[in-house]
């Protein structure tokens, strides 16, 4: 944990940029910047965090940044790690953090096998995936990180289907599964924990991976200044495990003992409001289920009773 | 001293790769360049380069890679064919529109369906628009000394492209030559490490590959263009230090008997050496025949091809990939549309063969050669495009 004074006062995500009133994206961004320790580069995947922070020809970016495609982050950073790595042993270069920016769709969905092959590879690189839980950039389409029972323009509520039918894909046990010395969850609304870990992530001499959540107003239907407060209730209500994996080891970083029910969770954002209805409530009861079922789960892994 | 050894094809891309010093490799194996990558892996494991191989999880991911690489100003080369090209696609736009001046071995393969793994020109044709440069070879020697002035032409300050070095699969890529090779200082000394203007680099942060809509992308693409017109002089510049270095000569084009020629064979690849033997023979029996290799086929050396095809009468233009409901092949669209304002053009016939690797033969050509010059002789071309050694 860091103390606040601790943290630089230099920006390296300029403002200006056109991430929308109460975007989790730039908060997350801008904090894991403070973490850096010396020279870095930045890799982004298609999505809301590249084409609003680097409409031509303006950039917040005060450090090197690169996008190549939506699918590839991963890749790239690969190729960047590697070339470094080499210009380096033959005196012409110096090593250089790399951090790759994506979001559920670049990495639940389209990225993952870029990703896999990364990670499998073992460069030293920080992946942070920014989960809004949809394709928010192309208009709030569902990823395999869209939870069960939420709206998207692809999920939607009609007569006979409230939502999404399926579950969350659990990205992190994907990840934890290759074996890579660090694996986290994070929230932007437990700011301190988050950029702890990501430091730690940058510290780990190969792949990294933080899993960050991100609630998108425009996505999740709710007014941009509550961003925080709802990142705080995934959380709160278990939705949202905060743990991570060192080196195999799991951790329960946020202990919620006394868990508000998910319904607190789901009725402050549109995406969830058909739920609500009495002829969808029962998945209201199947959402707590997977919500217990899920922490219950992590628990055991992280070797807690409770 | 002058020193040959024994290379298939895919072996003298990988030699090449290897003198020239290579930063990072990123790729990914499909028959029938595997053998690049196999060799290369050698070289690793022995010690033999300083080059971060990369093996990647697939041609996407290679691309990908090489891109990443190439932008921060170091050297980089990759391989592939056929799918693994097609994988790539999306980011061989990108690769050349970021301008990485990365040169990518390709051992030309058919594209499914059915699966076929023998050579011919779908692959790179289905990639054509991609703004890189491309360079075909008639053997392994071409090969060899193509990947080798294939660096210098992309690292170019003027011209920072990627750049294909196109070899035909099976034909080449696994066929064994005597492959005359340069001492490894002689190529240091052609090839000085690349100097990158514009990197990734910490100390000078730039935005690469950012959001650019209606009112710059224009520009971009229009730039991509110009960068294009000057290639083929840097192509003919490099072949000619190539050539004092080696005494082997390279042009954007080659042209065999045209001088005097009534009617020529226009391809690519390999098929170049097929028809030159073929039109030597024609020639002894008194038949004005001719030969034009299009050596680098993107950008099209329109003018060299307008002046060297001028005084003919007729053209038979080989295309090895099929472009389905075009009005003829890609090479003789291309061919076409050089020549169509030309005051003199000859009249051009074209014949698509050896798709899926199917071979041709001597006979097969001197039948090509033999209706070109009936159609030099009537000034008609009776069949504007005929499928040739296929079942009908």
């Amino acid at each position: 944990m860091v103390k606040l004074r601790e943290l630089p006062t230099e920006e390296l995500l300029a403002p200006g940029h056109r991430l929308c009133a109460g975007c989790p994206m730039s908060i997350a961004t801008r904090m894991a910047l403070k973490t850096i320790r010396g020279p870095t580069v930045a890799v982004s995947s298609t999505g809301c965090l590249e084409v609003a922070t680097t409409i031509y020809p303006y950039t917040s970016w005060k450090i090197p940044w690169v996008h190549v495609a939506f699918e590839n982050a991963a890749a790239v950073a690969s190729g960047i790690e590697a070339a470094f790595k080499v210009l380096e042993k033959k005196g012409l270069g110096k090593k250089v953090d790399v951090i790759a920016f994506a979001g559920d769709g670049g990495t639940f969905d389209i990225g993952i096998q870029a990703l896999s092959g990364a990670l499998e590879r073992g460069h030293d690189f920080v992946y942070i995936c920014q989960d809004n839980e949809a394709y928010m950039n192309t208009g709030i389409q569902r990823s395999g990180a869209t939870p069960r029972g939420a709206w998207t323009t692809t999920s939607p509520v009609g007569t006979v289907i409230p939502g999404k039918p399926e579950w969350k894909k659990d990205l992190i046990a994907i990840c934890a599964a290759h074996g890579i010395e660090y694996v986290a969850t994070a929230s932007i609304s437990y700011w301190n924990d988050y950029i702890t870990k990501v430091r730690k992530a940058i510290e780990v001499d190969g792949p990294a991976v933080i899993h960050v959540l991100s609630p998108c107003p425009r996505g999740w239907r709710n007014d941009g200044s509550q961003t925080i407060k709802i990142g705080r209730l995934a959380v709160q209500t278990r939705y949202f495990p905060v743990y991570e994996v060192e080196k195999g080891q799991y951790k329960l970083n946020i202990k919620v003992t006394k868990p508000k029910p998910v319904e607190e969770f789901l009725k402050v954002q549109g995406r969830f409001r058909h739920l609500l209805k009495p002829e969808f409530r029962n998945e209201i009861a199947l959402i707590q289920q997977w919500v217990d079922e899920n922490w219950n789960r992590i628990l055991k892994l992280c070797g807690e009773t409770s | 001293m002058k020193k040959a050894i024994g290379l298939t094809g895919d072996e003298a891309v990988a030699y090449a790769a290897k003198q020239c010093d290579v930063d990072v490799v990123a790729a990914y194996p499909i028959t029938p360049q595997t053998i690049m990558v196999e060799r290369f892996s050698d070289y690793v494991a022995n010690g033999e380069v300083q080059t971060e191989f990369v093996c990647v999880e697939s041609e996407h991911s290679a691309m990908s890679a090489c891109v990443g690489a190439s932008l921060t100003g170091a050297r980089v080369f990759t391989a592939t064919a056929s799918q693994g090209l097609a994988l790539m696609h999306e980011i061989m736009y990108i690769a050349s529109s970021l301008r990485c001046p990365v040169v990518m071995g390709v051992a030309n393969r058919a594209l499914s369906a059915p699966i076929n793994i023998h050579g011919d020109h779908s692959d790179m044709m289905g990639s054509r628009d991609c703004g890189w440069v491309q360079i075909y070879v008639e053997n392994a020697q071409e090969a060899y000394d193509s990947v080798i002035q294939a660096f210098k032409i992309a690292e170019d300050p003027e011209v920072l492209l990627p750049v294909t070095v196109n070899l035909d699969g099976f034909i080449i890529s696994h066929s064994m030559e005597g492959v005359e090779v340069l001492d490894e200082n002689a190529v240091k000394k052609f090839l000085p490490r690349r100097r990158a203007e514009l990197k990734i680099d910490p100390d000078k942060p730039i935005t690469i590959g950012p959001l650019c809509l209606t009112d710059y992308y224009f520009e971009f693409k229009r730039q991509q263009e110009e960068v294009m017109k000057k290639v083929p002089d840097k192509i003919k510049k490099v072949g000619k230090e190539f050539a004092n270095l080696t005494g082997r000569s390279y042009n954007v084009l080659h042209t065999y008997g045209i001088e005097d020629a009534e009617a020529a064979i226009v391809c690519l690849g390999s098929t170049a050496g097929t028809a030159r033997v073929t039109a030597e023979k024609m020639r002894k029996e008194g038949k004005k025949v001719g030969v034009v290799k299009i050596r680098m086929y993107r950008p099209f050396p329109t003018e060299e091809f307008k002046n060297a095809v001028g005084h003919l009468k007729a053209i038979t233009v080989l295309d090895r990939a099929c472009s389905f409901g075009a009005p003829a092949g890609a090479l003789c669209s291309d061919v076409k549309t050089a020549c169509y304002e030309s005051e003199h053009r000859p009249k051009v016939s074209n014949v698509i063969y050896g798709l899926g690797g199917r071979d041709i033969t001597l006979t097969d050509l001197e039948k090509i050669f033999d209706h070109a010059l009936r159609t030099a002789e009537t000034g008609v071309v009776e069949e504007p495009v005929v499928f040739a050694g296929v079942r009908e």
